[in-house]
């Protein structure tokens, strides 16, 4: 933990000395557009595996969402959904039967033909006891899937889910060929614009066109994927023009800097992480709602998002993404109040605060807003101690075996409001209103019933003080002023390549 | 000497051994599943199981060590539970980033050291010795790390002569491979180079004060002659043991600077297992690294007697 902490602070001294030496230096003589036939995109982490359906990193899904696999329907830059290898999906007036016709002529990267029963062996491989797929709830209304032909596909649900359709928007119900997906891991095959032909490990992926696309041709020939997590490291590839783009710098102190390099273009955008002060709602004195209200007093997020992310996230007041339609403005819910705070402490029995122990993930945002937090905390008498934590170690006391008193994370799933409503979650929070509220989310027929549902559930969470919300996590996209079709948000984590074009 | 090979041998095994046990039960008590940091927070637990099973993680601790060590013997390090391939291949696709990074940097440092520090000796308490010697005091000061952010600003930014960090593959070609390491290797020798430096300047100075150097001197060698022929000779020994004891903590900086320069070393590898809590690539990778600094050593222990020769008279009078 030392050693950690350690390197941290120094990487830190590094990073303030870098900015500091960048701007008393010349700015770069080099003006390189690059080759208009290929494009080097960077991004923070190296996934794992290049399977979505075999892990939860976000980082698999920046490469391969309709990138190399596609699903049924995709999510667009503004999060709506589009089709993609279903050419229609007919829906019965119950919303229990979906008639899914598939596009004609679409091949895999191998060669082999789309057909119904790829969509029926993925959906069935993601619903298997031994599958690793990380959102298991898309597949768990289906009942039964049929294959009248070749090009058609008949899902017939066993329970209602509003959200059925959505879900197959998502990475997790990527469409794989049984001749090859036991590799995708490692060797992915699927039917997107790109083919994957080379990893490096620890350093790039390398894709190519694919000549035989069923859809648009992509105006670039070749793509690379570059991984760079120090976020120094990755301002000196943007300025030295190795990276075209970065997805998603981690450098928010740098921005200014970026901006001020007439090569490159930055572009502050939304991600769907609600960043949260999680507090342990089953524990005391978390379990009284005035000391969890005294807590979301006393910490002024402006503040907390300028110190951690130099201002670039979007203050929210509950658990919710501002990119969503059903979204409610509840950042003035709780007022920014120290001495009101101090008071409802007391009242609560702590008129000299307690202490507390505050667990944090190892991104940046969370060690930063931990520290400001921790003295917002100080000043109405709660003394918190800092633990850094490893993510093995986070997953597993604080996230499973509920042992903790506050945390800072980012929720980055969207439309993730309903762990709010799961039994033994780690939040440690039962309401039978939200349970409601819920529930309402995916028996809703329609979309204004949904948002509705959705708004009750906002509105729960918020005036039940459940956690301290924070900000969205900004996208802060770094890239040549050259390049065009980069994504502004993130709706979900991906990097469409065959939307870029060099001007 | 066959004798004292084998019970060199030993010694080196035992180590290794220990290093081992020490090193599987460090990485079983630390909390966490990897399967879990896998499929991340919103896989049910049927799921994670699914995921341990596939993975091996069901198997009692005695088990997977002994499945560990023999495996280590075969050449068999496992499959990494977050790549899901062999351990043995990412550690073979990483040697050639790192091994050619630490050579490059340790023989940079080894030029620039051991001159330096036999030049500032031969000026002792002039202007040359103290220019040298305030530049080894900088090199010793400044981080290896933030010394490669600087060479990344001054080569890389403002003068694009070298990339800024990543590594093409040596398949792009040997010089375009030997420049995207140039950099890093410099960052790393730095601070190994000033500590030699300092090293061979004490080291020379204490040879130049012995009575053969007068000797030859008497007999009409030149200032420099001697200093190549008697000096060097006898000043390599201390010089030679930092030089070992300096492997260690290279193999220590390749981890920070290929993170600073975004290299697909070793290191790398190794930060990202921790990250990922891929505790098998972990623990292979320290075993690894132990084992590269343990085997350094024993080399450099048996070839003391080469440059030395008292040394090899010495072990055969103890014989």
């Amino acid at each position: 933990m030392m050693k950690r902490q350690i390197f941290t602070a120094a990487k830190a001294a590094g990073a303030a000395g870098f900015l500091t030496l960048a701007a008393v230096l010349p700015s770069p003589v080099l003006a390189q557009q690059g080759n208009r036939d290929s494009v080097t995109l960077c991004q923070t982490l190296e996934p794992p595996i290049l399977d979505p359906t075999g892990g939860a990193a976000a980082a698999i899904r920046e490469i391969t969402y309709d990138n190399i696999f596609e699903t049924l329907i995709a999510f667009d830059s503004a999060g709506r959904t589009q089709p993609r290898l279903a050419a229609s999906i007919s829906s019965s007036d119950d919303g229990m039967v979906h008639t899914i016709k598939l596009r004609t002529g679409v091949t895999f990267h191998d060669g082999t033909p789309l057909t119904s029963a790829d969509v029926k062996f993925s959906f069935e491989r993601a619903m298997a006891p031994d599958s690793k797929n990380s959102q298991k709830w898309i597949f768990a209304p289906i009942g039964s899937i049929e294959m009248p032909d070749a090009s058609t596909v008949v899902i017939t649900l066993k329970s209602f889910a509003g959200d059925f359709i959505e879900g197959l928007a998502w990475a997790d119900a990527s469409i794989f060929s049984a001749k090859s997906a036991d590799k995708a891991g490692t060797e992915p095959i699927g039917t997107g614009p790109y083919q994957f032909v080379r990893w490096n490990r620890g350093d790039r992926v390398i894709l190519k066109r694919n000549d035989a696309y069923w859809g648009a041709k992509p105006a670039i020939a070749n793509a690379i994927v570059r991984f760079i997590a120090d976020p120094q490291a990755q301002v000196a590839a943007l300025m030295a023009g190795d990276c075209d783009a970065h997805t998603n710098i981690g450098a928010p102190e740098a921005v200014a800097q970026l901006r001020a390099n007439a090569n490159l273009r930055v572009t502050i955008g939304r991600t769907e992480g609600e960043t949260i002060v999680a507090m342990n709602n089953s524990k005391a004195p978390f379990n009284d709602p005035r000391v969890r209200q005294a807590i979301s007093m006393a910490i002024d997020r402006a503040q907390v998002n300028e110190g951690a992310m130099s201002g670039f996230g979007t203050l929210i007041g509950t658990h919710f993404s501002p990119n969503h339609a059903a979204y409610l403005d509840l950042t003035g819910a709780v007022k920014f109040d120290p001495a009101a705070a101090r008071k409802l402490l007391a009242e609560a029995g702590f008129p000299n605060g307690f202490s507390a122990s505050l667990r944090l993930p190892p991104p940046s945002y969370a060690q930063r807003s931990g520290e400001v937090v921790a003295a917002m905390l100080a000043q109405i008498g709660i003394r918190v101690s800092i633990e850094p934590v490893q993510w093995a170690q986070w997953l597993e006391r604080v996230y499973r075996q509920r042992d903790y008193d506050m945390t800072i994370v980012a929720h980055v799933e969207p439309l993730d409001i309903n762990i709010y409503s799961r039994e033994g979650y780690y939040f440690g929070y039962a309401s039978d209103v939200l349970k409601d509220a819920i529930a309402r989310t995916k028996s809703a027929r329609t979309a204004e019933a949904r948002n509705a549902a959705f708004q009750d559930a906002q509105r729960r969470i918020s005036a039940d003080h459940v956690n301290v919300y924070l900000f969205m996590l900004p996208k802060i996209t770094v890239q040549k002023a050259g390049l065009k079709g980069m994504w502004a948000n993130w709706p979900v984590p991906a990097n469409p390549l065959g939307q870029l074009s060099w001007e | 000497m066959i004798g004292f090979l084998v019970r060199r041998a030993l010694t080196l095994l035992a180590t290794l051994m220990v290093a081992a046990i020490i090193i599987f039960t460090v990485t079983e008590i630390l909390p966490g599943d990897p399967a879990a940091v896998m499929l991340g927070m919103t896989a049910t637990p049927e799921t994670i199981a699914a995921l341990r099973t596939d993975l091996g993680l069901d198997a009692p601790p005695m088990q997977r060590f002994f499945q560990w060590i023999f495996g280590f013997l075969t050449g068999d390090l496992g499959i990494s539970y977050a790549y899901r391939v062999p351990v043995a291949g990412l550690i073979a696709e990483r040697l050639p980033v790192t091994l050619p990074l630490a050579l490059l940097a340790i023989t940079m440092a080894s030029l620039l050291g051991i001159s330096l520090g036999a030049i500032a000796a031969s000026r002792a308490n002039g202007l040359v010795d103290a220019g040298i010697m305030a530049g080894a005091q900088v090199g010793l000061a400044v981080p290896n790390f933030w010394f490669g952010i600087l060479l990344v600003l001054l080569f890389s930014i403002t003068l694009g002569w070298f990339p800024a960090g990543g590594f093409p593959g040596w398949q792009a070609g040997f010089f375009i491979g030997l420049k995207a390491l140039l950099l890093p290797a410099l960052a790393l020798a730095l601070p190994q180079g000033a500590v030699l430096a300092r090293i061979t300047r004490t080291a020379v100075l204490e040879a130049l004060g012995e009575d053969f150097v007068r000797t030859a001197r008497a007999k009409g060698l030149t200032r420099w002659q001697t200093l190549r022929r008697h000096v060097m000779r006898n000043a390599m020994v201390p010089v030679f043991t930092m030089l070992a004891m300096q492997f260690s903590f290279l193999v220590a900086g390749t981890i920070v600077i290929e993170n600073v320069f975004a290299l697909p070393g070793l290191g790398r590898l190794m930060f990202q297992a921790i990250g990922g809590h891929d505790i098998i690539t972990v623990k292979s990778l320290v075993m690894v690294f132990a084992g590269a600094v343990i085997l350094i050593n024993a080399i450099v222990d048996l070839t003391y007697g080469l440059i030395d020769p008292r040394l090899r008279l010495a072990r055969g009078v103890s014989r």
